[in-house]
């Protein structure tokens, strides 16, 4: 049975990898994914060894063959995203990759050639092997890819008798978190005692509940405002979120990160470090870890 | 004049750079008339910080097919033509997933039999409302939604009810994150002097310069960190518009929804100083 924990936030920048990095050195048997293929970061803190690397490829993208064109404007009449120009050529940002001019054009001008639209690698670090990727400036696709992480996480958690899935997740509530959340054991949601944090933690919970994943909230930053923190907690309790502790505001973890450590290595005796190993040991005793019955009993 | 401020990195301060900017261009005869559009339309905060009272609450949504089971011949072709597995051919019948459709219309285009119909889904809402005589839409994508360039489409709507639109962008480098800089004059980029905020600066650089838009840069926490970010810029030709210290004033001020210029009206000045030199780096390309 391979579980899979999977670190979100809702608002940008509240310490997602910082605690990833740091459950990563708390993990036992596990593989690391990296979701956030759009900005991703954990690479810079847990420095893998690529092992292999594989293209990933998009959907098409309309081309115009010029010299076939006769400039009977049936693509312009047709494309819904504005795309091609008045000139007949393609805006390949602004093309959705539907392929409706392709088909439709009378002289069969428009190719449609697949993209690769990013990377993904199979690498080691200190902790075990990692599933990581990078999608290309400006593509799409960022769902599709961050499925194919998980799986390929999935994959390798099972051919080398791992149980346990790490994901660093990325922002927001779109395209790319939905592709991060479904199946997933449990959410730990990484939240900061702002207005914004707490505003965006809810909307990120409600898409965990959408998908019935159940989640875990850890307060980063408590300090800054324990007002805010004791609000973000009584919100969570009421929407049978779990909580599972407060990291103070620590310095440390910008120094770690400067020194490419996680906080568990950086300034292993610190109070931050010591709450995030509590916060792992209180994810791994969660009912929504320990919920499946007979396969635990194994 | 439109200028989109955007970061790579999630909680750098594009939010509080565009709340205070706003703040200080208030009353100070600088620019006649400005609106503001939260493009973040998945963790939308701005007006967190700008309190514009009552609402009015714009759906928008998008196309999505409905076959007619009884004009249907059963003949694929839409099934065929749709590259995003929205609709499947099951058991004799053509099944539409809403949630996959693009509304590239397509399927709509090639029957010939008039049974693709219209539909529609719920993208999210527009939020609009007034901070101090100014205009605030923000978009707010529908939880479960996975689309969100249409909807920030549809928030540019108002970029040209003002002399001057300030766009709040979504963090990362892929398609929200183009919609919201598309067509801007200006890409303000907000990041923090750590190792994330320098890896994610650079592919925002990279995405402003595929789409071809001058930019310039706002180091938030500037005094934490390390100085790759401004060796960077340098290297780069990224001109350093501002540096914000880290200050837990402002910290715990943003924890309650407030802004630099309120606990530091001195600021008020510099964020006046970043707009004029904006405005002066547009001039010059125009």
């Amino acid at each position: 049975m391979i579980r899979e924990i999977v670190i979100i936030s809702g608002k940008g920048g509240t310490g997602k990898t910082s605690i990833a990095a740091a459950f990563a050195s708390l993990m036992e048997n596990g593989v690391l994914c990296d979701a956030d293929v759009d900005a991703a970061n954990l690479h810079l803190l847990l420095k893998p060894k690529v092992v292999e690397s594989h293209a990933f490829m998009g959907g098409g993208i309309a081309e115009i063959r010029n010299e076939d064109c006769v400039a009977c404007g049936v693509c312009l009449d047709v494309c819904k995203f504005d795309a091609i120009s008045e000139d007949y050529h393609v805006d390949p940002i602004a093309c959705e990759g539907c392929g409706v001019c392709v088909d439709m054009c009378p002289q069969e001008a428009i190719d449609f050639p697949t993209q690769q639209c990013g990377e993904w690698f199979h690498s080691e670090t200190r902790f075990g092997p990692m599933i990581h990727a990078r999608l290309g400036i400006a593509e799409e696709n960022s769902g599709k890819l961050v499925s194919l992480v998980r799986q390929e996480g999935r994959q390798l958690a099972e051919a080398e008798g791992r149980n346990l899935l790490l994901t660093d997740g990325p922002p927001g509530v779109g395209c790319p978190v939905i592709a991060a959340v479904g199946g997933a054991a449990a959410l730990v949601i990484v939240v900061e005692p702002t207005v914004s944090g707490l505003h965006d933690m809810q909307r990120v919970a409600q898409l965990g509940q959408h998908f019935g994943v159940p989640g875990l909230v850890a307060v980063n930053k408590f300090d800054l405002n324990v007002e805010m923190t004791e609000k973000i907690e009584a919100w969570a309790v009421e929407q049978s979120l779990g909580l599972v502790g407060r990291i103070p505001f620590d310095p440390s973890f910008v120094k770690a990160m400067v020194a490419a450590e996680n906080i568990i290595e950086f300034a292993p005796e610190s109070d931050a470090a010591k709450t995030v190993r509590e916060i792992w040991k209180k994810v791994l005793a969660s009912k929504a870890m320990n919920n499946m019955g007979i396969a635990d009993l194994r | 004049m439109i200028i989109s401020i955007a970061s790579g990195k999630g909680g750098t301060g594009k939010t509080t750079v565009a709340a205070n900017l706003a703040l200080s261009l208030q009353d100070s005869g600088l620019v006649k008339d400005f609106n503001m559009l939260d493009c973040d339309v998945e963790e939308p905060n701005l007006h967190l910080f700008l309190d514009p009272g009552v609402l009015t609450e714009t759906e928008i949504t998008t196309f999505v097919p409905v076959v007619d089971q009884e004009k249907c011949t059963g003949c694929r072709k839409c099934v065929d033509i749709c590259r995003f597995a929205a609709l499947a051919f099951v058991k004799e019948t053509v099944l539409v997933f809403p949630a996959l459709c693009h509304s590239c219309g397509g399927c709509e285009l090639v029957c010939e039999f008039g049974a693709i119909g219209d539909d529609s889904r719920s993208l999210g809402v527009v939020e609009s409302g007034m901070v101090n005589g100014h205009a605030i839409h923000t978009g707010r994508i529908r939880i479960g939604e996975a689309m969100s360039p249409p909807l920030i489409k549809a928030v540019r709507r108002h970029e040209n009810e003002a002399e001057l639109t300030l766009i709040d962008a979504p963090p990362g480098t892929s398609c929200p994150v183009i919609a919201a800089m598309r067509g801007a004059d200006f890409v303000l980029l907000v990041t923090e002097p750590t190792p994330f905020g320098l890896h994610d600066l650079q592919l925002a650089v990279e995405a402003v310069k595929v789409l071809g838009i001058p930019a310039g840069l706002v180091i938030n926490r500037a005094d934490l960190g390390d100085n790759t970010v401004q060796e960077y810029a340098e290297s780069e030709g990224l001109e350093i518009l501002m540096k914000i210290p880290f200050e837990r004033s402002f910290a715990e001020a943003y924890s309650r929804g407030e802004s630099i210029v309120n606990v530091s009206p001195e600021w008020r000045e510099k964020f006046q100083r970043l707009y004029t030199r904006i405005a002066e780096i547009v001039e010059a390309k125009a």
